[in-house]
Formats: structure tokens, sequence, C-alpha cells
């Protein structure tokens, strides 16, 4: 042992010589070094590791990471009004006050004993969320809604077991990119048109490519480019008679108002649910979600935790546990559905807290004002020359499309002399299409006042030359 | 058998009796309200809802409760109550899984505005902090297991496994071999998604069993690897807290047949600034960021497997990564055979900053001195479990583990017919949990304790007074444990429901409907 180290980290309690040394003695070693017996001198790493010097003390690793965090500008420094898969919407103080609980936030994998309290959290979850989107089975929420919609295209995959599935072309570019890493090699993954116009879902283009071998569809509603599907029952409908399933993405926070998609026959619904309690934390904090009918068939393929209520020896007393557990690769490796893991279970907490918090009234009237302030920033907009906005003709939920092609400014020009007065202008979307050259992508939530809207309405006009 | 040196405490857990949150609606009640709408605003647009499509119109409102907000706010605390997190209990029973301190200083710093309130579409010249830490955080990673690039991208452990396979996949398509390598080999005693994960990706699964000194047999590889090889997924320390030795063997073999090889790295509590992946011969490796690096477990996330290759793999990484030019930090998409996106956007921003934070409280040294601590709390709790009546550890006798050990209640469960299980509800009554281990249990009456460099010598020793007391139990008294636990929550579960598709109730609208509609 080293005599001369005298230094012990807080983290660290058993680094005090004294206790190491009469642990070594307790093994019967003299070292430390002795434990490490099998691992042979070749494969030792034998530099230092170039890691800055130790901020040991609290104070000093505050100000350090304060320093670099002061470099950002944050969106409740500026007026942000970027979308596209991660939001803006208002915490109430209490989501952050239960997703800090010592007790939750450093639980991890307890029995349904002495972590009852994260197995009903995450039962309500499943059940609130169940009631938003009007469906009997909720999963305990994967990493976020690339994964959920990956996976409900590969639970539509082994219920129909076929082999293609196709996806509409308004989806979020991350989320085409990663559905079709995830279902490389197994499924072919073929986009589907939107109408010019509306935007909508090509009902034509999908007919032509409704086959035999479809397992499913795939649309978001509200799209990518916030633009509310009013066709879902015909999409469900086609792609029901061709024997496949309907899988539909959605913002919960739009459901307060909006018909959740198993009303217009989506056999999976998935999303995320950040826009319900979390912060942005850079798009760090996002949680999917799975959602179907309780039919053994649709459960059978989940491959995430299910949660489910049962008695105990005690009469009235609720206890909990996993529902069906051997279908996962937890039970049975490669044999399971997929995969499951260490996901995202904080943020569903966090996500029923809110939803309680909210309730039926809450959650209306919240849509209503997503809604009115949208339309009212719409209005706005389009007074400015130029600007067609919306640039599709359809009904919109908080994000909707900007086509600056006929001012004299790109968006990466507007976008930057609007980051002069202090705005975030909607996304480029120029990079993901042709189609939508000069195009921005705006997002409008409760968290924006009038004040704000007409804010960017005149640094617009300014920028602009009106 | 009377053991008076046991020193276990006198505990008892909350309990509330709490309803579901459901049994606590009272229409009319709120918990949270929302600005009022200016009225500029309604006379512009009226209400917002008309100019719907009709069928898009919700007609029945979801049921969710209505409450109050104190009594929301009481509900959750007292659910927060009836868990059992590590700030609370001598966190060691969940072997495998590196349940260590977790600073709250780094708590405080994530939820700092300039990081929880950042868009991940803002002008990058806004976000220079935020991409500065991602960038060092890679730096950092690169040095402890010196491959070449990282993505910070994946969600998990498992969603790098996934990463892993998709890169290897990647890897075998651009060289025309993809279809012909279809085989991941992985071992019994790596995680359970090293083989799920390959299996996602349309790979055929092949499992190396362990010889008797526990480690997976260089002899058994040799006769599988093939040109139909894709690649080798595997941990070293295994599940078993074993050192495979021949480790570089593995990854020479797997070479030799054109496979890569993916090191997981979820074990790597014990063996920070020890050995790398780039010295064993791995072509691609992983980190858990809420595990090893001091984030939190959070119930089960968010989590952050850091994925990290060599630079001949650099190009298929998920984009975008992270890159500096000297003066300013930018995200980089150019990577020409990227495997595209593994999550939205760039990573678990707020596991991130508690991982750079905690990495920054140790500094290089640190690192090793909680790797040293976390081996001498493992042998040190393994030298007294040896001697503890009932336990034993099988395989590789007379040899030390690195950072956990699998251990069995076999000689226990042969004398008395006490089971992990009951054992593991039995320690529940005095604050301590026991978990068994993943599936299958290859070793009979498993569990796996992982004590990590977090836990006093003190904390250890309550832990082993508690495996004491209640060893002692089922020796004497094992009745007593067949009906445990008693100081819990709740008591002894049914789970008989819980298989029954009839039966079970996923949310409570279904448990309304099959349980509750007959009374």
């Amino acid at each position: 042992m080293d005599k001369k180290r005298a230094f012990v980290h807080p983290y660290i309690p058993n680094s005090v010589p004294q206790v190491k040394a009469r642990m070594l003695k307790d093994i019967g070693v003299e070292s430390i070094e002795e434990l490490y017996g099998d691992i042979p001198e070749s494969l030792r790493f034998k530099g230092k590791m170039n890691i800055p010097q130790a901020l040991v003390s609290e104070y000093d690793l505050k100000r350090h990471v304060e320093q670099i965090l002061a470099k950002n500008r944050s969106c409740s420094k500026n007026l942000s009004f970027l979308g596209g898969g991660c939001w803006r919407h208002y915490v109430p103080a209490i989501c952050d006050e239960i997703n800090h609980r010592s007790e939750f936030l450093t639980a991890y994998a307890g029995e349904p004993y002495e972590d009852h309290g994260r197995f009903q959290a995450l039962f309500e979850y499943q059940s609130l969320m169940a009631e938003l989107l009007d469906v009997e089975v909720v999963n305990v929420p994967t990493y976020d809604w690339c994964q959920a919609a990956s996976t409900a295209m590969r639970m539509a995959e082994r219920i129909t077991a076929r082999s293609e599935i196709l996806v509409a072309d308004t989806v979020n570019p991350d989320r085409l990119s990663a559905i079709s890493n995830y279902c490389t090699p197994v499924l072919t993954v073929t986009t589907v048109k939107h109408h010019q116009q509306t935007g909508m879902i090509d009902l034509a283009d999908l007919k032509a490519k409704l086959s035999a071998n479809v397992a499913g569809v795939y649309f978001e509603n509200p799209s990518y480019l916030g633009i509310i599907e009013s066709q879902g029952q015909a999409v469900s409908d086609m792609v029901h008679s061709n024997g496949g399933l309907t899988v539909v993405g959605v913002d919960p926070i739009s459901l307060g108002l909006l018909t959740p998609p198993s009303g217009y026959g989506a056999d999976i619904t998935c999303g995320d649910i950040q826009s319900l309690g979390l912060h942005m934390y850079y798009g760090g904090a996002l949680g999917g979600f799975i959602a179907t009918r309780d039919e053994e068939r649709f459960v059978m393929e989940y491959p995430s935790r299910l949660f489910g209520i049962t008695k105990t020896a005690v009469e009235g007393e609720y206890g909990f546990g996993d529902v069906a557990y051997d279908r996962t690769s937890f039970g049975v490796r490669e044999k399971g559905k997929e995969f499951v893991g260490t996901a995202a279970a904080l943020w569903g907490i966090t996500a029923g807290v809110y939803l309680s918090l909210m309730g039926p009234k809450g959650m209306a009237e919240l849509g209503r004002q997503i809604l009115q302030k949208s339309q009212y920033a719409i209005a706005m907009l389009s007074k400015l020359k130029g600007v067609k906005v919306p640039r599709f003709e359809a009904s919109h939920f908080k994000e909707f499309v900007v086509d600056f092609s006929r001012t004299p400014m790109t968006v990466e020009q507007i976008n930057k002399a609007l980051l002069e007065e202090h705005i975030f202008g909607g996304h480029d979307l120029g990079v993901l299409s042709r189609e939508l050259a000069n195009c921005a992508l705006y997002c409008v939530t409760e968290m924006h006042t009038k004040a704000d809207i007409d804010k960017l309405v005149t640094v617009l006009s300014k920028c602009l030359g009106e | 058998m009377k053991n008076n040196k046991a020193k276990v405490r006198n505990f008892h857990q909350a309990k509330w009796d709490e309803e579901i949150i459901f049994e606590l609606d009272t229409p009319g009640q709120c918990g949270m309200l929302i600005p009022q709408i200016e009225p500029e605003i309604e006379q512009l647009v009226g209400d917002g809802f008309s100019p719907l499509p009709q069928n898009m119109k919700r007609v029945q409102p979801p049921g969710l409760p209505e409450v109050s907000q104190m009594r929301v706010l009481k509900h959750f605390l007292r659910l927060s109550q009836h868990c059992l997190g590590a700030d609370f209990n001598i966190d060691i029973g969940q072997g495998t899984c590196t349940i260590k301190y977790n600073p709250k200083i780094n708590e405080v710093l994530a939820g700092n505005e300039n990081a929880s309130q950042l868009h991940p579409l803002q002008d990058q010249s806004t976000v220079q902090g935020a991409l500065e830490i991602m960038y060092k955080l890679e730096s950092f990673l690169k040095e402890i297991s010196g491959l070449d690039r990282f993505s910070l991208q994946p969600s998990s452990g498992s969603a790098a496994i996934f990463a892993m396979a998709s890169i290897i996949q990647a890897y075998h398509k651009s060289r025309g071999q993809a279809e012909q390598r279809d085989e991941i080999i992985t071992t019994i005693f790596s995680h359970p998604s090293n083989a799920a994960a390959a299996a996602v990706k349309g790979y055929k699964v092949i499992t190396i069993y362990q010889n008797e000194d526990g480690l997976p047999d260089v002899e058994a590889l040799k006769k599988v690897v093939s040109k139909r090889t894709a690649g080798l997924l595997i941990t070293n320390p295994e599940d078993t807290g074993i050192f495979n030795p021949r480790i570089a063997e593995f990854t020479r073999i797997v070479h030799q047949a054109g496979g890569l090889c993916g090191y997981d790295q979820a074990n790597a509590n014990g063996i920070l600034g020890i050995i790398r992946a780039k010295e064993s011969g791995f072509d691609l490796c992983f980190f858990n960021l809420h595990k090893t690096f001091g984030a939190p477990h959070g119930c089960g996330g968010p989590a952050s497997g850091s994925l990290g290759v060599t630079k001949e793999l650099r190009e298929f990484l998920p984009v975008p990564v992270v890159g500096f030019d000297g003066e300013k930090y930018f995200l980089d998409y150019n990577l020409p055979n990227t495997i595209g996106k593994i999550r939205s956007f760039y990573g678990a921003f707020p596991v991130i900053l508690k991982a750079y934070a905690w990495i920054m409280s140790l500094g290089a040294d640190g690192l090793k001195e909680a790797a040293h601590v976390a081996v001498l709390n493992n042998n040190y709790l393994f030298e007294k479990i040896k001697k503890i009546k009932g336990a034993a550890a099988p395989f590789a006798k007379g040899r030390h583990r690195i950072e956990q050990v699998r251990y069995s209640w076999a000689p226990l469960f042969e004398d008395t017919g006490i089971t992990t299980e009951e054992i593991t509800l039995r320690l529940i009554d005095f604050g301590f949990h026991l978990w068994s281990s993943h599936h299958p249990f290859i070793v009979p009456q498993p569990f796996t304790i992982e004590p990590t460099e977090s836990y006093s010598k003190d904390e250890l020793d309550e832990y082993l007074a508690g495996l004491e007391q209640v060893v002692c139990e089922a020796y004497e008294d094992p009745e007593k444990l067949k009906n445990a636990p008693y100081n819990s929550v709740v008591h002894k579960i049914d789970h008989s429901t819980l298989d029954d598709p009839k039966k079970w109730a996923i949310t409570w609208r279904s448990y309304l409907k099959k349980h509750k509609s007959a009374d």
C-alpha cells in the first residue's frame, strides 16, 4: 500500500489507509495489486490517462461546469420557436420535485416490495397514458419515440408474419432513419408520398404500395410538419382490408382535444412523453410509449416491461409485478422479443405526475390554447409580404411550415437576423427536401404570449425589408 | 446456529396504504392551471377548435382523474417513500448494475437552465457549452478505452449493443459480406442483450458456455468461428466477476476469421485505468454512463450507453458526432457509412453532463482509485461470504474476483429448501435488497453482489450481518422466511394473475373491467 497517499476522496470512503490495510489483511493479501492477479501483464495499460487535474472540491467543480454551461444561450433567456421532436412546454414544479426525490432518482431494480412505489408509479403512468390514448395496454417507457416506432414496426412484423412496412414520408426524419436501421435486414421500409397541397397521405400512392407483403403502415399525427391528418380512418380501412396493421405516432399533448389514434383504427400507437412535464435538456429527456388493445397477440409481442396490478396476502392491499415476463430478453435472451433494459422510467413517472396534475380539463384547455396561439401566429405571419404560411392547406397543431421562398432572404439569413434579436427562428427544412427549400418549421406552445408572437412578426417584418 | 454478532437494523419501511391515483378523483378539482388566453388572440381566431376536421375532434374527454395540487404531491411523495433507492439502503445487492453514489452536485448542475432549457435544434453558436461537454467527455472515454471515436447517442447499454451489432453489419455490408456473415458469437455470462440485440439485426446467435473456471472456452470459440462469423459481443470480466485472461486470444481468433469484436463494458468499474479495450484487441466498446460514471439509475433510466470505435469504424457511427475545429465545437454529420440514427438528437444530455462532472471530480488517479477500492470491497465481501454457511462461489477456486461475484445459495437450498427468492424477500425486512441474477440460472440459486467503491467498510459489514441473520433463520426457522417480508410496504404478492391473459391488468381501466365489474 502506498503510505504517502493520504488523500481520501469524499466519494470513496475505504480509501482511508487504515481501513484499506484492515480489509487487505482480512482478505489475506498484501496489496490491491494482488487482487488483479488474473490480468496478464500484456493486457495492462502502462500509460497514464490524459484526463484533466481533478476538481476535488465541490465548489471548484461547480464553478468549472457552470462556466462551461454559461457559454450556452437558453430558451428561457431567448425567444424560441423551435420544435421538430422536442418542445418547450411548461413543466409544473411538482414534476421536478418528484423526479428529484432521492427515492425515485436512485432506485433501480428492487423487488415489488421495497420498490412498491416504483411499480405503482409506473403502473399509474401506464394507466394515465391509456386514458389519454384510449387503449388498455401501455408499456414502461422505452428510450424515445424513435425506439417506440421502431419496435411497433417489429411488433407488426411478428404479428402479421409479413416483411414490408410503409412509412409516410412526412414522419420525423430522425425517426425514418432510426426505423430503417432497426428494421434492416428483416423488414423492407418503403415510404408513402404526401399530397402536394395538403401535406396529408396520398391515398392513391398508399393504395398502389399496399400488397400482401405489407405488415403495417406508419404515419404520425400531427405529422412532423404539424399537419393534422384527417384521413386516419380511411388509411386504417385500406390497411386492415389488406391484412396489415395501422401504426400511428402521436404527440400526447394534443390528445386533450384531438381524437386519439385508436379512434381512427390504429392498432399500435406510439410517441414520446417529452412534452408531458419534461424539460428539453438539449433533446436529452425523451421517453417512448407503445400502446395497444389488451389482446394476447399484441401483449405477447411487447419487448418492454409491463407492470400489472394484483393482490397480496393481505386483503385490500395492492401488489404489482411484471406481466408475462417470459416474453422478454431478460427471461429468454435471444429468444425473447427484441431486447429490454434500462430506458426512461423516471421520465415515465414524471409524465404520470404531469397528467395527474392536468386532469382532463387541463389537457383540453392546454390543447385549445396551443391551437389558438399557433393559429394566431399563422394569421399574423401571413400578413408578411412573400411569406406563405402555412405552406400546406390543412389544420395544424402546434407546428406549421413557413415558406420564405418568395422573400428575398434564405432561412439561414433570416435565422441569423432573428438570433441577433434573441429569437430562435424555426429550423430550416430545406436540408430535408427540395420541395421544402427555404421553408422553416415553427412551433408555438402555451409558453408563448401574444407579445412574443407579435415580437417575432415585427422583427421578421424588419428583416424582410418591409 | 446462533449468530450473536449479527447487527441488523430494526427496520420498517414506510407504508401509507396509498390509493391508486384514480381513486383520488374528485370531479371539479384541479392540480394545475395554465395562463389565460389573451382576448385579442381569441377575438382573431375564436376557440381554435371549431375549424378542425370533425373526425379529429375528440368526443369523449380523456378519463384522467381530477385531483387538487397538494393531494397529487402527497400521493407521489408517498409512493416515493415506498421505494428504496441507493441514497437510503446499502445498495450492493444488484450485482452487474454498479449501483454507486450519485453526487447531488451533479443533479444541481444538470438542473442549470443552461442545460435544461436548451433546444436541440438551436444554432450551434448558442450551444457551445453543451457541445464542449460532449466533446470533452468523449475525449475522456477515449483515454479510458484507448479507442478513437465515441458516439454519446445510444440511450442505454442495450441500445449501445444494438448499435454495435448494426455497425458490425454495416461494416460487412461495405465489404460485400453482410449476407455471408450472419452469425454473432457471445457468452452465457455476458448480459442477455448481447444475444437479444444481435438477434434483432437478424443474426443467428451462438452462445459459448463456461468451462470449469467459469470462463468461456477458447477451444469452443475455435470450433464456432467460420466465414459466417460477423462478430463477437462479450463482457470482461464476465457477470461472474471473473476476468478472462485469454481475451486477446478471443479477439485474435475472431479477427482471423474476419469478424469484428465488440466489448460490453458494463462491468468496467473494477478496471478503469488498468486495462483498456484497445490492448485487448476490441474494435468497438461501450460504457454505461449511468453505472460506471456516477449518473443515477432513475428507477430504470434515463441512461446512456456511450459507444466507442477504432478509427477504421468511425465512418459507421450514428450521426452526428461532435467535432472541434480549434475554435468552435460543431455537430459533424459527415460520416459516409453511418448507420443513421439510434435515437433522436444527440443523447441523454443530463446523463452526459453528470458523467462529465463525475470524471472531473475524480481525475485519472481518482478513476483508478475508484476501480481499486471497488475491487478491494468486492474481494473483502467475497472472503466473508464464502465463509457463510450455505453460500458458495462457483468456479475459479482460490482466485480473486474483479468487481462483483456471482454466488450461489445451492448448499443452503440443499440443507433447508430455502431459495434465493426467499432469502431476498426476508432481507427486505432489514432494509436490504438482493437480486438473483440474469436468466438462465447456470449457477443454481444464484445471487450477485457488486459493492462498488461507494460504501464504507461499516456498511459492508452491516450487509454481511444481514446475510448472516437471514441464513441463521433459514436453518433455525425456515417457516419465517416463507412468509416474508413483514416490514416492507406490502406482503406476499400473488403473481398468479400476471401470466394469465384473462386476469392480467396492465392499466387501471383493465383492472376495473377484469376484476371489479363482477363485484
